[in-house]
């Protein structure tokens, strides 16, 4: 009876699919590029415009050689992965001092994160921003990633990528939004306060099937559909028994219920 | 024992007796009164059993037709399996469609008359009793079960002895030796292995703020020996790195190795395992029920429900240069348990 109206949802989820793989695609092109183009070459003229930035936004915190005060940590040797990743998902500056830096629209723009970049880089050694080739995981290993995602993120991040409560009103953030630069870059520099996965702890190899896995998560084909969020026994727990209970405490009304 | 319709009861003669619990009378449904509602309820009800005979022939031909591995994009509820969606579907629809009927034809078309049914007496009949006393009497007088003592008392010592062996059988629940909690695989000089790659790991492979996964080297032999995950669940580690000034207190001189602890990975509440490090506080949170650690402060917990410490494993590096433990857990690891003291 269905075998017709199968095959043509079978052709609608191919076509759906093609469409996110190659909407992925270009993205994820679009989103290398610019890190290939905002790698810093630490020439003095941006180190300048870069120190301008700093004393302008950040010293306040910061401190203004870098050294870092009460209100911020130092940072002097957290490279230019960390300026990107915290100034590129607009999580620095702050809004406010909070427990929490969450994901915001950018402040600056791709020229004045470059600078920035290149001027924290220039206060101490530190890891560098990710080259298109490092996060490129065409040859990555799925699997693989996902036991290592699994054993080193899922704690926090959850198993589906979902992020998850931690102390004092912190979180670790969902994702689902996160490119591969930005997961690179997060794994090597432990922003706020995830922990750090130097490469000699997680090598490259490793970090581009965890990247490969989170891509994964990302396009979203939970075979189980509809996945509540897929926050776990929370939502599953809520809805069970409030559609499922609901559901039966409805018919047992309806059994005994006169009739005229 | 009588009964009686609601009619018969309203236009009986009661003999004098009124009814404790007198019925409300009885109104007429509809399909009682309309033929031609009878007539729609009885098309109803026979409808919903074809169709639940349709939807199992419909069951039979998804099985058979639809592809396993094909999938079903349903909007805003996500793909789903085709095969599996539709099978139960089906199958459902058809046992929900029988259910549905019957009570629908219940409901409607059977009688709904209320009837009084009131209850047997709960005694037997005085002769039944006194046959059965008499039967009893004689098997004890037959049977010798007064006079012979030796064999009735040896029956009662028999059969007071028999559930021993059922109470014994219990003791197959507990661990058999409770040391086997006490002990991990972790000994002096076992190197740490970072977890699933296996790679042993030098001092400087660590930054601070660094959070790795390890095992023991050896646990893999000892796994395949045992074809269980026991060794593993008790020896999972997290190695650390903060700065050597931030270490406030620790379970033991020199524990650290400049500033690399190690801790079980174990929750001392009820053995959930744990690596949500919080490299700026340097707290670890259970994820279960929120006991939280202090690491910097040898373990001690800050929050939560679980009474004790966060074991930790003393390390140092080999001459190799490779991280090792410089001894076995000091205090077992994971939930306490009766015996622990």
């Amino acid at each position: 009876m269905t075998s017709s109206s199968v095959r043509r949802h079978k052709a609608t989820g191919l076509a759906v699919l093609l469409v996110g793989l190659l909407a992925t695609g270009f993205g994820y092109a679009a989103v290398t590029g610019t890190a290939q183009a905002s790698a810093p070459t630490a020439n003095a003229s941006q180190i300048e415009a870069g120190k301008k930035l700093y004393l302008e936004g950040c010293a306040t915190c910061h401190g203004l050689a870098g050294q870092g005060s009460s209100d911020g940590p130092s940072l002097i040797g957290v490279g230019a992965a960390a300026v990107d990743f915290q100034v590129k998902t607009g999580r620095m500056p702050l809004a406010q001092p909070t427990n929490q830096a969450p994901r915001k629209a950018p402040v600056y723009n791709d020229e004045e994160i470059a600078a920035l970049a290149a001027f924290v880089a220039s206060l101490g050694a530190g890891p560098a921003i990710p080259t298109a080739e490092q996060v490129d995981t065409e040859d990555a290993n799925l699997a693989e990633g996902g036991e290592l995602f699994r054993t080193n993120c899922a704690q926090c991040h959850n198993f589906a990528g979902k992020g998850g409560a931690l102390s004092y009103g912190k979180y670790a953030p969902s994702l689902m939004d996160a490119t591969p630069t930005e997961i690179y870059e997060a794994m090597l520099t432990g922003p706020q306060n995830m922990p750090n996965f130097p490469d000699a702890s997680l090598p490259e190899e490793e970090k581009k099937a965890i990247i490969k896995y989170i891509e994964n998560l990302q396009q979203g084909d939970s075979p189980g559909g509809l996945a509540l969020g897929s926050l776990g026994p929370v939502t599953e727990g809520v809805f069970i028994w409030t559609a499922g209970l609901g559901l039966l405490l409805a018919a047992a009304v309806w059994i005994g219920a006169k009739v005229r | 024992m009588s009964e009686k319709t609601s009619t018969e009861l309203a236009t009986a003669e009661h003999h004098g007796e009124e009814p404790l619990f007198p019925l409300p009378p009885h109104r007429h449904r509809l399909t009682d009164t309309d033929p031609r509602a009878a007539r729609r309820a009885e098309r109803q009800v026979a409808t919903m059993f074809v169709l639940s005979a349709l939807l199992v022939v419909a069951f039979v031909a998804v099985y058979v037709g639809v592809d396993v591995r094909s999938t079903l994009n349903l909007g805003p509820f996500g793909v789903v399996n085709a095969s599996n969606l539709l099978l139960g579907l089906t199958m459902g629809g058809a046992i929900l469609l029988i259910g549905i009927g019957a009570i629908h034809w219940a409901k409607k078309l059977m009688s709904d008359e209320e009837i009084v049914d009131e209850r047997h007496p709960l005694g037997s009949p005085k002769e039944d009793q006194d046959a059965a006393l008499e039967a009893f009497q004689t098997g004890v007088a037959e049977s010798g079960f007064v006079e012979r003592k030796i064999v009735r008392r040896s029956l009662i010592g028999a059969l007071l002895l028999f559930p021993v062996p059922l109470i014994v059988f219990l003791k197959d629940m507990g661990p058999t030796d409770v040391n086997v909690l006490r002990e991990t695989l972790w000994k002096k000089g076992d190197r740490i292995l970072v977890d699933i790659t296996l790679q042993p790991l030098r001092p400087e492979d660590l930054n601070v703020g660094t959070l790795v996964s390890a095992s023991p080297e050896g646990l893999n032999e000892v796994q395949e020996l045992e074809h269980t995950q026991n060794a593993r669940a008790k020896a999972s580690i997290i190695l650390v790195r903060m700065k050597p000034e931030e270490i406030r207190s620790q379970q033991g001189d020199n524990w650290d190795y400049q500033g690399i602890l190690a801790f079980s990975k174990i929750c001392t509440h009820v053995g959930c395992p744990i690596a949500l490090y919080q490299q700026r506080t340097h707290h670890l949170l259970c994820p279960c029920h929120q006991s939280t650690f202090d690491l910097s402060d040898s373990g001690n917990v800050v929050f939560g429900p679980a009474a004790r410490q966060m074991p930790q494993l003393p390390i140092t590096v080999d001459e190799e240069g490779y991280l090792v433990a410089a001894d076995g857990f000091q205090q077992p690891v994971g939930p306490s348990f009766w015996e622990r003291g």
